[in-house]
């Protein structure tokens, strides 16, 4: 069964490429490519992209999914069809549930949940026995179940010892660790970044240095342990030149950050708006800049949407006592086209931090356009305008910091291994 | 009338004509307090309830006896202790509450902005008595109240805030305030209470207290939030009164006749030398805990007007 995309600007995150072209697919893996106006073979769906772009699909790296415990929030089922309406395809659920997903019967239980979303699933596991930073978990055993990566989430492991036993026992796996980079005790009850806004608003906040040191600790215990390691969210232009020594030193280290950090900052809360509230707390507009550079750079190699589900009773409280994060599967695409729609990012340098790099650091084998890949593909009208309606978003939680926002991007179609799961262009 | 404002929720709303007009009013209050009938009935038929997430002897019993001076329904409603515990959101309380047909409320909480979500949920008027570390609007009102009557003026005097900034509402609704009237405002206090960014909010800022104090018009003192304080702010409270405590040594760096001003309570011994906080000559405190009724009557009647005046264009639109 071939598929054939015409006329498609092709998106290559591997090249660094964006340049009109066809595209081949046969049995779900991508054939080849050729020129704009390919003849197609006798029986091969035809699609005319009319100049669009072609990508490959949206890989979301830590994608809360309310299962088990949060079913009200999300479900497997709707996070996928919110992803594959957003250009994911493969979304990458975080361990933080309830109990959190720290054995592999766990890890059993949410794969069968998982099975029958439109888009792959891969899933982190906690790094300690019930996220509480005593025990480490059985990283093994869930290596061997398919577990990606392993994190606390945003529950800092604050036993230097113990995080450095977990890099040790999961450098002989080839296990990956991410880690929130937040020292514990200076974030401990903040909700914002330490600053004239902050202190204005009396909001409790934290100094974006906490970031810097929880970066060190971790790099200081990769240089001791040489283990495998991921920075979940680098936020501040302070944390970078840390992340450039750890690099020079030939260490296993990328980092990643959120669509949010990237194009909202800290004056975007206004009065109180708990959809802006997020952890790491967003930051000034000079560190948000700084990011958007290193993101072009390469230094950040990672943008995801750390969608968070939240119900409106979780968001309807007081700014402190709101519960942080949005939703983001649906909107992770129009918010990084802002970046390239100002002109900060190419499309192939977005691609490269939201398919290609995070394939690569999971091991996974999509986000590329070569030839032998999976066709998990987007095709996508980056320019075509749309004002948000958070209502019409697909997953169960509506809670999002750009509701009413005037965006431009839109997807027309999304496919996994060659197979439509949204749009009807096919 | 210049004051158009719905809500009372933060002194940064407000623009200097409406604090004038308050001002003004509040004048007006203060002369009727001190008259044996100190009764109007500005509010006569209308329901006010206070309602106080937090505790608060003084600020609750000062709104309670300006609604009833001016002859209002007056319910106190201690939040604390009841529904919260049981598991209702603020939310939830707010719509209770506003079933109940309130016309003014008033309310205290110990979170930043969360005056400002049950004002968004309710019909009547809403008057913050302090959330969190964010806004404590009548507090600033009637320091400039006070500060007016004591200097014959509330512009171009050089002000210093002294002590755990860090952690006070008052200071926060203050420095808007004094600012709005064109004062120049000095921030004094250890490095550890001072809030972040602070300094670009178009103060000057002191750690060395005597050198802080020189020339200035009015010194006003905060308490040192003990209860708010989770980690080690300042090494001892001995040390502190001798660092940041105001004396009359230190006070003498200030104008002959500046005034000193503390919101209250007092932590005597701490922050302020007892003697220096009941000298009549210098200290302006009780004065301001009179002009906080005054400054409390204003608003309610200055909300009420408005108030009456929306509803009585709803009633004219309506078919």
């Amino acid at each position: 069964m071939d598929l054939i995309f015409r006329n498609a600007r092709l998106i290559d995150p591997e090249a660094q490429t964006d340049a009109l072209g066809s595209l081949r697919v046969t049995d779900g893996v991508i054939a080849g490519r050729g020129a704009p106006e390919e003849p197609a073979p006798e029986g091969a769906t035809v699609i005319d992209a009319q100049g669009r772009a072609l990508a490959p699909g949206l890989i979301d790296w830590g994608v809360k999914i309310g299962e088990p415990g949060e079913r009200h929030k999300e479900s497997f089922r709707s996070a996928g069809r919110a992803a594959a309406a957003g250009g994911v395809t493969t979304l990458v659920a975080r361990p933080d549930t309830t109990p959190p997903l720290d054995t592999p019967e766990a890890l059993e239980f949410v794969a069968r949940r998982a099975a029958d979303a439109p888009v792959n699933i891969r899933h982190m596991a906690a790094l300690t026995k019930g996220r509480e930073g005593r025990e480490m978990v059985e990283i093994g055993f869930l290596t061997d179940l398919g577990a990606v990566a392993f994190t606390d989430g945003v529950r800092v492991v604050r036993d230097s010892k113990l995080m450095s036993r977990c890099m040790t026992y999961a450098r002989g796996l080839d296990a990956l660790i991410m880690g929130h980079p937040q020292d514990p005790g200076l974030t401990h009850g903040a909700v914002a970044t330490s600053g004239k806004f902050a202190s204005l608003y009396g909001i409790p906040a934290v100094s974006p240095m906490a970031e810097v040191m929880g970066l060190d600790r971790d790099l200081a215990l990769v240089a001791m342990t040489r283990g495998r390691y991921h920075a979940d969210q680098i936020t501040v232009a302070a944390s970078l030149p840390a992340l450039i020594r750890a690099r020079e030193a030939g260490f296993d280290v990328t980092a990643g950050i959120s669509i949010h950090h990237l194009t909202l900052n800290e004056f975007d809360v206004g009065d109180y708006r708990t959809f802006f509230r997020f952890t790491p707390p967003l930051r000034s507009e000079d560190d948000r800049l700084s990011m958007v550079q290193a993101v072009a750079e390469g230094l950040i190699d990672t943008i995801a949407s750390f969608h968070t589900p939240q119900d409106e009773e979780s968001k309807r409280l007081p700014f402190e006592a709101a519960a942080p994060g949005a939703v983001g599967l649906q909107t992770l695409l129009p918010a990084a086209l802002r970046l390239y729609h100002q002109g900060g990012l190419t499309l192939p340098q977005l691609f490269r931090a939201m398919s290609l790099n995070p394939a690569r650091r999971l091991g996974l084998p999509g986000g590329r356009l070569s030839e032998g890949a999976p066709a998990d593909l987007i095709l996508f009208d980056p320019d075509a305008p749309f004002v948000l309606d958070r209502f019409a978003l697909l997953s169960k939680s509506k809670n999002t910091p750009f509701d009413g926002a005037r965006m431009q991007g839109r997807v027309l179609g999304t496919w996994v291994a060659g197979t439509p799961v949204f749009g009807d262009l096919a | 009338m210049s004051f158009r404002a719905r809500h009372l929720l933060g002194i940064d709303h407000l623009k200097p004509d409406e604090i004038t007009e308050l001002l003004d009013l509040a004048q007006d209050y203060a002369a009727l307090n001190r008259r044996t009938v100190k009764h109007s009935d500005a509010l006569a038929g209308m329901t006010l309830i206070n309602m106080f997430f937090e505790n608060s002897t003084r600020t609750q019993a000062s709104f309670e006896l300006a609604g009833k001076r001016l002859g209002a329904d007056v319910m106190n409603m201690a939040v604390s202790q009841s529904s919260v515990k049981k598991g209702e959101t603020l939310i939830d309380t707010a719509l209770t509450l506003n079933a109940m047909q309130p016309d003014l409320l008033v309310v205290r909480h110990p979170q930043s902005g969360a005056v400002n979500l049950l004002a968004e949920k309710v019909n009547c008027a809403v008057i913050n008595a302090g959330d969190g570390r964010h806004e404590h609007p009548t507090q600033a009102l009637l320091d400039a109240l006070t500060i007016r009557r004591a200097k014959g003026r509330l512009h171009r005097l050089t002000i210093a805030i002294c002590g755990d900034i860090a952690h006070s509402r008052v200071a926060r609704s203050n420095l808007i305030l004094l600012g709005k009237m064109e004062n120049r405002i000095r921030l004094i206090g250890p490095a550890t209470l001072m809030p972040a960014g602070v300094g670009d909010m178009g103060v000057e800022l002191y750690e060395d207290m005597r050198e802080g104090l020189k020339g200035v018009d009015v010194v006003m003192m905060l308490r040192l939030q003990k209860e708010r304080m989770d980690g080690g702010f300042i090494p001892s409270e001995r040390e502190y009164f001798h660092r940041f405590g105001l004396d009359a040594e230190k006070l003498a760096l200030a104008a002959p006749d500046a005034i000193v001003m503390h919101p209250g309570p007092m932590n005597r011994g701490v922050e302020i030398d007892g003697t220096l906080a009941d000298d009549i000559n210098r200290s302006v405190i009780q004065d301001q805990v009179e002009m906080g009724v005054a400054v409390r009557m204003a608003a309610l009647d200055l909300l009420a007007r408005n108030l009456r005046a929306s509803r009585g264009r709803t009633a004219v639109g309506e078919p």
